[in-house]
């Protein structure tokens, strides 16, 4: 494992980073990999991947359950993992982290349990950059309970109309739902700020931070948040894991939502008890391997230093737009003072679809298409775009690759 | 892999200067293609003459697979009878998904897509404006049915 202690963020060794994920030493039609979708889905460090095979090999049983050695081990890890995630997130107990399966079902449980106090009237306020996983979850609860979905309007360079927004809280605003960074365009929402207005207006808030996790520090307690969702995936870590924070205070108070085994204490065919927090909200048996590698991805992530892992993302930010937008007939769409290291553009009239194949004929890997994003979409009045988006182990070398493949999407399509 | 393979002549070519591109207005039929994946949307519109296919347009916004697929498909499809046009759909879709089957003389200029089986990831690209046809000459045959026909390759 490389260590990298945060103080030395400017002399960050990436060839030492990228010597910690195996899988990018892959050839792809016989190329070197330029792994460029890190926004869609991160790749897994070595120790993340030991980790889940050595619980895999040695330690696994059902949790909660067992009273022999093996499920006791099971169950000190999966719990070892959450106490590791309420201390990355900064929680005051680890009875705010409810394990899903990702930001997606962190969303829909908010939706489907603090949801259900809703009255026809009542407003949810979002932004016109969310990821469908934080538009349709509450469109469908508005559908169910009459409540009203507020969008805040976007500029043309992609940063959110503060104004608007101004204007669209008022007393009947129940609930902020915002991302912290758009996927589609890679804007970085000024949290502090949005988060303070809805306060003031009674509002709660709940941060989908899935595309946030792995580039900033999150700190529950300083953004003052109500609820905030990630997925291990975005974060070096195992798909079909990831984490709900929520409020002790609200959690306390809201109904369950699935219902099963280890979310109850007693069932009865007459009367059901509820097992406390965080278990009221993880009904049958968990994810725990991806619990396990979670921790192990927010142990490598920390070693490697949030700070100088954004700092070497930002670099390459700037270098790989400063590359692009010398491409004749390129353009970038999200042109966000603050951003992450996401790129969405387009290049002349070839479609998006047709130059992903070409890049990934080169070897280089990026997402094409709506990013689950079509309102973004429709925005810029295109119908998808190429997105190149940076990780840990992200390099000049793949910025070289993109760009020459670029090159040739333009000779076949000439 | 051989991109020449994909992006043919012919391809590129209906690409650039897509047959049959417009909107049939007044027609007997019409329906909408969607492919959420990759935001290609269709609409075919169609005139039927005599039992045949007399006329028959698209228009829409697609990546080059979809876009020439749907041209060379509008040019394939007219002066055809209902039968011989799922024949040869059934054909289409047969080149396209098996990698292995000798690529029929029947198909004539289609056979350009058969680069696309190569590419799981795009033949929804190029089938889309089959599927949204067959719609349209669904519709065609639902008396009663007033809304127009529609079909989303998710």
């Amino acid at each position: 494992m490389t260590v990298i202690s945060e103080t030395s963020s400017p002399v960050y060794d990436v060839s030492r980073v990228r010597a910690d994920f195996p899988i990018l030493a892959e050839r792809i039609h016989g190329k070197r990999l330029a792994f460029l979708d890190t926004a869609a889905s991160s790749q897994r460090p070595l120790s993340v991947i030991e980790a889940v095979n050595d619980y895999e090999r040695h330690h696994h049983a059902n949790i909660h359950r067992g009273v022999y050695q093996l499920s006791q081990r099971a169950t000190d890890r999966f719990e070892g993992s959450r106490e590791r995630v309420r201390e990355f997130l900064n929680a005051r107990s680890e009875r705010e982290i409810i394990f899903t399966r990702g930001t997606t079902e962190a969303i829909n449980l908010v939706a489907n349990t603090w949801g259900q106090s809703l009255k026809p009237g009542d407003e949810i306020l979002i932004t016109w950059m969310e990821h469908h996983a934080n538009i349709v979850p509450w469109q469908m609860l508005c559908e169910r309970t009459g409540a009203l979905l507020k969008v805040i309007p976007m500029t043309r360079r992609g940063e959110l109309d503060m104004d608007a927004f101004e204007q669209l809280l008022s007393p009947r605003t129940r609930l902020l739902a915002c991302t912290a960074v758009s996927n589609a365009l890679g804007t970085v929402l000024p949290l502090p700020t949005l988060i303070a207005a809805a306060r003031r207006h009674g509002a709660l808030v709940l941060v989908d931070a899935a595309q946030a996790v792995a580039h900033q520090r999150l700190d529950v307690q300083t953004l003052d948040c109500d609820f905030l969702a990630f997925s291990g995936h975005k974060l070096y870590g195992p798909t079909g894991i990831g984490v709900l924070y929520a409020r002790e205070a609200i959690l306390r108070t809201l109904p369950p939502w699935q219902g099963g085994g280890d979310m109850i204490l007693t069932v009865s065919f007459t009367k059901t008890t509820y097992n406390d927090l965080p278990y009221r909200f993880e009904a049958g048996t968990p994810n725990i391997s991806g619990a396990v590698g979670l921790a192990a991805a927010i142990d490598y992530l920390l070693t490697l230093g949030i700070e100088a892992v954004a700092h070497h993302e930002h670099q390459l930010l700037e270098h790989a737009t400063e590359r692009l937008q010398r491409i004749e007939g390129l353009t970038i769409i999200g042109e966000a003072a603050h951003k992450t290291g996401v790129i969405s553009f387009t290049l002349e009239d070839i479609h998006p679809h047709d130059l992903g194949t070409i890049l990934d004929s080169e070897g280089v890997a990026v997402r094409t298409g709506h990013h689950c994003a079509m309102p973004v979409m429709e925005f810029f009045d295109v119908p998808a775009t190429a997105r190149a988006s940076f990780g840990c182990y992200s390099c000049n070398e793949d910025i070289d690759q993109l760009i020459g493949a670029l090159g040739r999407a333009r000779e076949v399509f000439g | 892999m051989d991109l020449q393979e994909l992006y043919r002549d012919v391809i590129l070519d209906h690409n650039k200067h897509p047959r049959n591109f417009g909107h049939l207005d007044p027609c007997d039929s019409s329906a909408d293609g969607n492919n959420p994946l990759c935001g290609d949307r269709l609409t075919v519109t169609l005139r039927m003459q005599d039992g045949e296919l007399g006329e028959v347009c698209f228009e829409g916004k697609g990546c080059a697979i979809s876009t020439a697929s749907a041209s060379l498909m509008t040019e394939a499809v007219k002066g055809k009878t209902l039968a011989e046009i799922a024949q040869l759909h059934e054909l289409v879709h047969h080149t396209l998904t098996d990698t292995q089957a000798p690529i029929p003389k029947e198909l004539g200029k289609l056979a350009a897509l058969a680069g696309v089986r190569e590419y799981p990831a795009r033949v929804k690209c190029a089938s889309l404006c089959w599927h949204t046809l067959a719609a349209a000459l669904d519709h065609l045959q639902t008396e009663g049915e007033s809304s127009p026909a529609s079909v989303t390759t998710e």
